[in-house]
């Protein structure tokens, strides 16, 4: 595509912004003064287009400098990277993090997704609207707020991963300096005062590991037991003794490890780890891409992050080691941009492991290098899936591409990649220390390691809890204290928006892969939400619903469409006007269901319909609707 | 160099060569579906380098780009010539072999010198040492250009100082490495391929200096042919200027707007005793002729051939009827004839294609069948058993070479004849944009959301200097002529380089100010360069608040 640059100038604050991150303009055709040398020469093509990669994070730059990405600073941003102003655009309106309308320096996103509005979210924010005032909307047809003079606004936002402290909330303060915090306990008033810029009573989030300490545990071992900031802390409890032993090994006995220990991953497909290692350390073409899938963004998902803020150089460790077992030089932390503590933690992690010689050139003197970059999401649920990730990395739309060719062939950049997501990689580490034959006894016959779940909702000790596979969900019930309050359970959602509710009848599903699969269930990401008998569940349905229908990239009509016809037709269904009676919604959203799950490109469109399918089979939610 | 003029490459190897240089043309624009197939090799991985006075949408692919001054190319290539022969870049086996005239080429180019070329050019030696590296390096390597090279008075020496380069580092004759000329109409090659042209006839013969060729084409004909080329259009020029050619027949061309010089133009053409234009629009040309004849339009009104830019040659059918009253140009040219005295009947465009493959070699493989059955064939092609060649001149990699060597010129740097002054500070160069078409006879009928019609286009220095706004009228006048157009400012353009299109020529009238300095091998007027003097024109002074009498009201 041509360049066709604006002529919209930036500011002298986004031009800073932009130029700290990518460094002062090389050439006048680089955005800088022109200068003699710019009347007969520029240098272009391979080199400048390679940069595309930075699209993102110099969007972030500005974003978190001054609030929203003005034309100017799109343009700037456009002619720093040689990208088509339109092109960029596009990238920049598809993040919820980023905004291209004007937008105040302080804002609050304020979550009121499934699980916080099991802890009063709608109630919250309707107090908010009384008392702060209504949530700031900036519409393109001047139909918009005013910025307030205080400049600060608060969002309505998605599941922000704190599901365990809900109702969460998440501040980003713009400006040199700018500050982000995920907080947890949400009420007016601290609302009030992070609007005000006083950020006392909030701090950040503790993992809320309830089995902390325990003998037992294998990926949560340390977290919530060691100083995350701590590289020695982490030695003194084994860490970096999984290296060791890799790099003593050498390269296919790691992956030779990881195959007998037969692990699946835990980012949902559930596809052996060590097959994926192995395809790309066979694939000639160079280099090698090693990413950690972060970007959790499962509704009521937040395992990965206790473990990346809780034992971040466990994250490095083993990503050093996946990285060495198939021959990565460049790794990615692709973290969701909703979670600033992890960042902050991985980040020290990573400058500590490379000060220290765990991490570039000639690790541990084994004659490999590796280096590890953490790439922030922008807000957008799709970029969890790997295809959609790799389009993220490279400064494009994060839409997820087809398959074949699969990421151990192409994958980020076109080139073989290994893409894991936290908790599967952790898993390595353990692998490597009660090697593979042991860890795969672990656990049920097709299910080998323990399980991190993800408890929340109406339940007394919401948190991350670790199992080995086949434990039911009587036992995490029971684990986490059972309902709240002793109330009667309505129904559990499993797996997470893409997963599905199960009855109070049915906690004796074994939590295992083939378990799940038995009872026609999914494990999903860990998530465990459990309802009592005062929430409504058409409400969580209906929140569902949207969530997909906001979060659908757009790509591929059965999704786009799709998602906005369930929606359109639970909405019918929960105010009584049904359209040809309660049974034909049902059987249209079937109708709906099956066209998402078949023709989807990703899985995205492929499991938006699976709560819903739950709510009607498992749980009849419209049956008595569908009987009038 | 080489004989018959066209292309050495076929797209393909297009796609799949290492180094592009596209000298003197702005492919992305005016040669669009060509660009396509450079940016297949761009993503295939080729390296791309554009060399144009302005960094055009093309330039902005490229991996670098060498803004030259004006009609510099020649010390650009000769210096590079220079450093490829200093660092032992040069393909001395292809020389010895394949080439005659290296020993005074390389005194030729020794006074050439980075420094020297960075003087003339303006382009920094660093960067021109790069591209030669990369160019003499490229296992495969490409050179393309067009007007920019073409339309100067030293055209020829232009394209020669570049086949120079080809034959330095044996880019040419191998598959992915040619030099090509890039055809700005989808039959500019067909036409020269048919003997359009004044000094070679069907398949590019010279009957002029092959008795046996002249006489096959007087027997096939019954007539005989004096041994003297025609002239071309600026020669047709002159010839009118001197009363010597009276009587004009144009077919397709509308000279009275894309000639250099315009005001001469319309006056030599208003003087003929008798003016004749075949079209398929009322162009400025056909209004002042004595007799229009309405043609058919050949892509979809007619039957035929076509060749491309990589001289395949294919087949074009009739799909529509033309309007009333308009013919197929081959029905009007035989009832010439025939009212002339000479019947040729009414022959199909299959018996004049098989005529032509009668009389010219390279198309005598062509049949209507095979054109149809393999989509099309690349010349030459010498019998029906022949493929046809994707890229010429791989003779000169057969050892020893078959047919005469390939001999190096040895051309000089010779800036464009009308520099800017102090009378007239400006260079202006001429060029043409996405979507008008030349004095846009063919592309005026049409609306386009890209056209933005005629301006003057200018530095943002020059226009803060002359404290212009994007869109203030301003005069632009030359030695020759004046005219009036709204400035443009554009950041492609560095300080004393302005810009125009002859797109609009029945608003703005370009060519009133380019020169008609023509080579005198090629017959190409130096459109890419004359001076102009550039003057805002002020906005009258705002009146008076009071209410006056409408006195001076007509």
């Amino acid at each position: 595509m041509d360049l066709h640059l604006l002529n919209a100038e930036p500011t002298a604050e986004e031009r800073e912004a932009v130029d700290a991150f990518l460094g002062a303009p090389a050439s006048g055709w680089d955005g800088g003064a022109r200068i003699s040398r710019d009347n007969h020469t520029a240098a272009g093509g391979h080199a400048a287009r390679g940069r595309r990669h930075l699209l993102l994070p110099a969007f972030h730059a500005v974003q978190s400098r001054v609030g929203w990405i003005s034309e100017g600073a799109l343009n700037y941003v456009c002619e720093r990277l040689t990208i088509p102003p339109a092109d960029a655009y596009g990238v920049a309106t598809f993040y919820a993090l980023l905004s291209t309308v004007p937008r105040p320096k302080r804002v609050v996103h304020v979550c009121d997704d499934i699980a916080c509005r099991c802890k009063g979210a709608e109630k919250l924010c309707a107090e908010l609207e009384r008392k702060v005032g209504p949530a700031y909307h900036y519409g393109p047809d001047g139909d918009h707020h005013e910025i307030p003079e205080d400049g600060a606004v608060w969002l309505r936002s998605p599941c922000l991963g704190l599901c365990d402290q809900a109702p969460a909330a998440l501040v980003t303060i713009a400006g040199t300096s700018p500050v982000e915090r995920l907080f947890g306990d949400v009420t007016v008033a601290k609302v009030s005062e992070v609007l005000r810029g006083e950020l006392r009573s909030t701090s950040d989030p503790h993992p809320r590991i309830p089995q902390a300490g325990d003998d037992s545990l294998r990926l949560l071992r340390r977290v919530d037991v060691v100083d995350p900031s701590s590289l020695d802390d982490y030695r003194s409890r084994g860490g970096y003794q999984a290296l060791r032993r890799a790099c003593d090994m050498g390269p296919e006995a790691v992956i030779r490890e990881v195959s007998d220990a037969k692990l699946l991953g835990r980012g949902g497909a559930a596809f052996p780890t060590g097959r994926k290692w192995d395809a790309v350390a066979k694939q000639p073409v160079r280099p090698h891409y090693l990413i950690c899938n972060a970007d959790e963004s499962e509704p009521g998902t937040f395992k990965d992050r206790a473990i990346m803020e809780g034992d971040p150089f466990a994250v490095v460790e083993a990503m050093t080691i996946a990285a060495y077992a198939t021959s990565c030089e460049q790794g990615y932390i692709y973290l969701r941009g909703e979670y600033p503590l992890a960042h902050q933690r991985l980040q020290h992690a990573i400058d500590t492991a490379t000060n220290r010689g765990f991490l570039g050139t000639n690790i541990l003197g084994h004659g490999f290098s590796f280096e590890i970059e953490i790439r922030k999401g922008g807000g957008a649920y799709i970029c969890g899936e790997e295809t959609a990730i790799f389009n993220s990395i490279e400064g494009f739309r994060g839409e997820p591409r087809n398959k074949p060719p699969f990421p151990v062939q192409s994958g980020v950049f076109h080139k073989p990649t290994v893409i894991n997501n936290v908790e599967t990689l952790v898993n390595v580490l353990e692998i490597l220390r009660i090697g593979g034959p042991a860890y795969a006894k672990i656990g049920t016959e097709g299910s080998a390691g323990t399980r991190l779940f993800c408890l929340s909702g109406c339940v007394t000790r919401p948190g991350t809890y670790e199992v080995p596979h086949g434990a039911t969900l009587r036992r995490l019930l029971e684990m986490a204290g059972g309902v709240a309050g002793g109330r009667p359970l309505q129904a559990i959602l499993l797996g997470g928006a893409a997963g599905g509710f199960v009855r109070p009848d049915e906690l004796d599903i074994p939590l295992s892969f083939e378990g799940a699969r038995t009872a026609q269930a999914t494990l999903g990401s860990g998530v465990i939400m459990v309802f009592d008998d005062t929430v409504d569940l058409m409400d969580m349905i209906l929140r569902i619903a949207a969530f997909f229908r906001d979060e659908s990239c757009g790509q591929c009509v059965p999704c786009r469409v799709g998602t906005v016809r369930q929606e359109e037709a639970l909405y019918r269904l929960k105010a009584g006007r049904a359209r040809g009676g309660a049974g034909a919604e049902v059987a249209l959203l079937e109708e709906i269901g099956l066209a998402m799950k078949d023709a989807s490109i990703c899985g995205l469109g492929q499991t938006a319909y699976n709560a819903v399918e739950s709510a009607v089979k498992r749980l009849k939610l419209f049956e008595k609707a569908a009987a009038k | 160099m080489f004989g018959a003029g066209g292309g050495t490459s076929s797209y393909r190897e297009v796609e799949e060569t290492d180094v592009i240089f596209l000298w003197g043309a702005n492919a992305r624009e005016n040669h669009p579906i060509f660009f396509h197939h450079v940016l297949k090799a761009v993503h295939n991985g080729a390296r791309l380098y554009a060399m144009d006075p302005r960094r055009t949408v093309s330039a902005q692919w490229a991996d670098e780009w060498l803004g030259l001054n004006v009609g510099s190319d020649i010390a650009l290539s000769n210096a590079m010539a220079r450093e490829i022969i200093h660092a032992g870049l040069a393909n001395e086996a292809f020389i010895r072999r394949a080439t005659t005239g290296f020993d005074a080429y390389r005194k030729g180019v020794e006074r050439y010198t980075l420094e020297y070329a960075e003087q003339e050019t303006g382009v920094p030696a660093d960067v021109i040492r790069r591209a030669a590296h990369a160019y003499a390096r490229a296992d495969r390597a490409m050179i393309c250009w067009t007007l920019g090279i073409t339309e100067h008075h030293n055209a020829v020496d232009n394209v020669l100082s570049l086949i120079n380069l080809a034959l330095l580092t044996g880019h040419v004759g191998r598959y992915g490495s040619g030099v090509n000329p890039l055809r700005g109409q989808n039959n500019v090659q067909g036409g020269g391929d048919m003997g359009a042209i004044p000094n070679r006839v069907v398949g590019f013969q010279d009957w002029t200096t092959d008795a046996a060729i002249r006489q096959k084409f007087e027997k096939a004909w019954g007539v005989k042919l004096k041994p003297e080329y025609g002239k071309n259009l600026t020669q047709m020029f002159e010839a009118m200027d001197h009363g010597e050619m009276r009587a004009l027949y144009a077919i397709g061309e509308n000279p009275a707007q894309s000639e250099a010089d315009q005001n001469r133009t319309e006056r030599l053409l208003t003087g003929l005793e008798h003016l004749v234009v075949q079209d398929i629009f009322l162009t400025r040309t056909a209004e002042l002729a004595s007799v229009v004849l309405p043609a058919s339009s050949s892509w979809c009104e007619a039957e035929g051939t076509v060749t491309n830019s990589e001289r395949r040659v294919q087949r074009l059918r009739k799909a529509l009827e033309p309007p009333k009253g308009a013919r197929d140009d081959m029905w009007i040219i035989s009832e010439i004839a025939r009212r002339l005295g000479c019947d040729w009947g009414q022959p199909s465009a299959e018996e004049v294609w098989n005529e032509v493959r009668s009389l010219a070699p390279m198309f005598a493989g062509m049949s209507y069948a095979r054109l149809d059955k393999e989509g099309g064939l690349h010349w030459p092609c010498y019998d029906e058993n022949h493929p046809g060649e994707l890229f010429l001149h791989w003779r000169l990699w057969k050892d020893p070479i078959e047919g005469p060597p390939a001999p190096f010129s040895v051309v000089e740097h010779d800036p464009p004849l009308e520099r800017p002054d102090a009378e007239y500070p400006f260079q202006l160069t001429t060029g043409r944009r996405l979507d008008s078409y030349n004095t846009g006879v063919q592309t005026g009928g049409f609306t386009s959301p890209l056209r933005r019609g005629e301006s003057l286009d200018m530095s943002p220095e020059d226009a803060a200097r002359l404290g212009l706004m994007d869109g203030d009228p301003v005069r632009v006048t030359s030695r020759r002529g004046s005219l009036v157009t709204p400035v443009r400012i554009d950041r492609s353009l560095r300080a004393g380089l302005v810009f125009m299109t002859l797109h609009f020529q029945d608003e703005v009238k370009t060519n009133v100010l380019t020169v008609d300095y023509t080579d005198p091998k090629s017959g190409t007027a130096e459109f890419k360069a004359c001076a102009v003097r550039v003057e805002a024109i002020r906005a009258a002074p705002v009146r008076a608040a009071a209410p006056r009498a409408p006195d001076s009201a007509p």
